[in-house]
């Protein structure tokens, strides 16, 4: 069994009254592709953005192979190889995707407090934006601003940016989100490549997918992991399918397949 | 081999847009180092005086443009950092201290340290927050410079005399006058190399959409303040030449009248160009010196002319030569201003 890449220990956050995240814990093993799944509101995103750093828990603790992560800003995290991607695209869309990727590489070389550095030797820069474009089939439109690329391919790119920051444990915020099903079949074929040399957290509204991509699937229900298990189990999961499909106050319940 | 990020490319983005190439630069210098030979052959010495004062005010302009336009810092006190310069300056003259050596370092020095300290303080809050928050720190200074009797309260602080330089000549106007050059272009070539370097580029990614630049591993609040902190630095650098032009001070430099018209001066010029604050202080004070020259009402004059600048170029001066090309090529790409799908979607 491989080992456990991140732990989340009764972790806690709170929006005045509502509890979006209630003592939840979590375990991520090394070489997973883990979905998180649950009905709208159910705290998915937020505990995401816990994960990243984007937002302070309120309490609990997040371990990162071992090393105490709770208190560590954004920046802190991205260095020691967790990576966040968003949900809804968020790129420099005035840019090229050469220039976005490179950015992300120039994150992780360091030399960003480097005032007066000649910009003449840009290899390692170019080197790192073509591996990532390479790696989720950008290649051909490096030099394209980014605002002009369809939808599916700023997708693309949203993930190679985080690619680009050479993560160990990949946070993905819905990569299907608003993709057709041509660009989310490329997508999923992706994502399933990744996990070669990836640990992968994968929060994705399209059932098929999460249950065609995930080793193991963890259910969020009201801030609290309910169940998590190989897909088979979670399907035949009877929390699972109350969760979804039985209670009356789950207004918002999404078809589960 | 050319990097493909310099500017050898073909397509220009904010990375890049709006830096000068060499022969520009060496260009501008060359006009401005015959300028005041010009001016005092044709018997304009006074346009020396009016030069050196342009020359002053394209540097702070700079200075702010740098926070302001490559880092989408919208501060409206960088009048507290042209005044601390100037104050430095003023002060050290009044304990004897005029060498130029130690009153324009020790300046620059104050006034980075004043925008580091209201930096790390203002750069907690964003938008609107953000400027209110900059100007009532640089009220704060204002009230501060007219309660102090010992350095000259309301009536402000004069100097006996210029700062020194032994061996040069910086008591006429000419001799100022390249002293400003001189160190309004070692300013000029330090600004370029930051905007230039990895630095500056990471600074205009964070204004195109810092969310992202966070979730790629960048340290934004560090790399906000460190542009903080050098923009208050070299806008104290134009305020200590500025008390040496006008052989003193007055508070009237720290009020957020003046803040005013150097952000007016760099979104004339365009924001976020290498030009735009030189450009815009130019326009400001050419247009401001001929019309006071005719008028007593030259302020209704001056902003009529400044409204249909803006109406012109919305986006400054310095962008008419892509709208133009734009147009020339015949439409271009669409104007990016228009795809962001939701992407200042904010936690």
């Amino acid at each position: 069994m491989s080992h456990t890449v991140l732990q989340v220990d009764q972790l806690v956050k709170r929006f005045g009254g509502l509890v979006a995240t209630d003592h939840c814990n979590l375990e991520i093993r090394a070489g997973e592709v883990h979905a998180l799944i649950g009905p709208n509101g159910a705290g998915k995103t937020t505990l995401l953005a816990q994960l990243s750093g984007e937002l302070a828990a309120d309490s609990g603790r997040i371990l990162f192979e071992g090393r105490d992560i709770t208190r560590l800003p954004i920046h802190k995290r991205v260095a020691a190889g967790i990576v966040r991607s968003f949900q809804i695209t968020t790129l420099l869309p005035r840019l090229t995707v050469r220039e976005n990727l490179a950015l992300a590489v120039q994150a992780r070389t360091g030399h960003s407090f480097d005032f007066l550095g000649t910009v003449a030797d840009e290899s390692d820069l170019d080197q790192g934006a073509d591996e990532a474009a390479r790696r989720v089939g950008l290649s051909d439109v490096m030099e394209q601003i980014v605002g002009t690329l369809s939808h599916g391919r700023q997708r693309a790119l949203e993930l190679g940016m985080a690619l680009a920051c050479k993560p160990r444990l990949l946070l993905l915020d819905e990569p299907m989100a608003g993709t057709d099903p041509e660009e989310s079949k490329r997508m999923g074929e992706l994502i399933h490549s990744l996990r070669k040399d990836h640990t992968l957290i994968l929060v994705e509204h399209d059932m098929d997918a999460v249950f065609r991509l995930a080793d193991r699937i963890s259910v969020l229900v009201a801030g609290r992991v309910i169940a998590t298990g190989s897909p088979d189990e979670i399907r035949n999961n009877p929390q699972v399918i109350a969760a979804y499909l039985g209670d009356d106050e789950t207004q918002s319940a999404e078809p589960i397949q | 081999m050319l990097s493909r990020f310099g500017p050898g490319r073909k397509i220009e983005t904010p990375l890049l847009i709006g830096l000068p190439g060499p022969w520009t630069a060496i260009g501008v210098a060359l006009l401005l180092a015959i300028y005041p030979l010009v001016m005092s052959a044709i018997g304009e010495d006074f346009f020396i005086i009016v030069g050196s004062r342009i020359l002053i005010f394209a540097l702070a302009a700079s200075a702010l443009n740098l926070a302001l336009g490559y880092g989408g810092m919208i501060s409206l006190g960088h009048a507290a950092f042209l005044g601390t310069g100037a104050y430095a300056v003023a002060i050290l003259a009044k304990y004897g201290i005029v060498a130029a050596w130690v009153a324009l370092p020790v300046a620059v020095l104050a006034a980075a340290l004043a925008a580091c300290l209201i930096g790390a303080v203002s750069l907690r809050t964003r938008g609107v927050y953000f400027i209110m928050i900059t100007l009532a720190f640089a009220q704060l200074f204002y009230y501060l410079a007219i309660s102090l009797p010992e350095f000259g309260g309301d009536d402000g602080l004069p100097i006996s005399a210029r700062s020194v330089i032994p061996g040069l000549p910086l008591d006429g106007d000419l001799g100022f006058y390249y002293f400003v050059l001189f160190i309004a272009g070692l300013a000029f070539v330090l600004l370029y190399r930051l905007v230039a370097s990895r630095f500056g580029r990471a600074l205009v990614a964070i204004r195109e959409n810092e969310r992202r630049m966070a979730a790629i591993g960048y340290p934004i609040y560090r790399l906000k303040l460190m542009a903080f902190t050098l923009s208050g630095g070299l806008a104290g650098l134009a305020g200590a030449l500025l008390a040496n032009l006008s052989m003193g001070v007055t508070p009237h430099t720290l009020t957020w009248h003046q803040s005013g018209i150097l952000m007016v001066m760099v979104i004339i010029g365009g924001s976020g160009y290498f030009w735009g604050g030189i450009t815009g202080a130019a326009i400001f004070l050419l247009l401001e010196e001929t019309i006071s020259a005719h008028t007593e009402h030259w302020n209704l004059i001056l902003g009529a002319l400044l409204l249909f600048i803006v109406l012109v170029a919305p986006d400054g001066v310095m962008s008419l030569r892509e709208r133009v090309l734009k147009l020339l090529r015949g439409g271009g790409p669409p104007a990016p201003e228009a795809i962001p799908a939701g992407e200042e979607k904010t936690r």
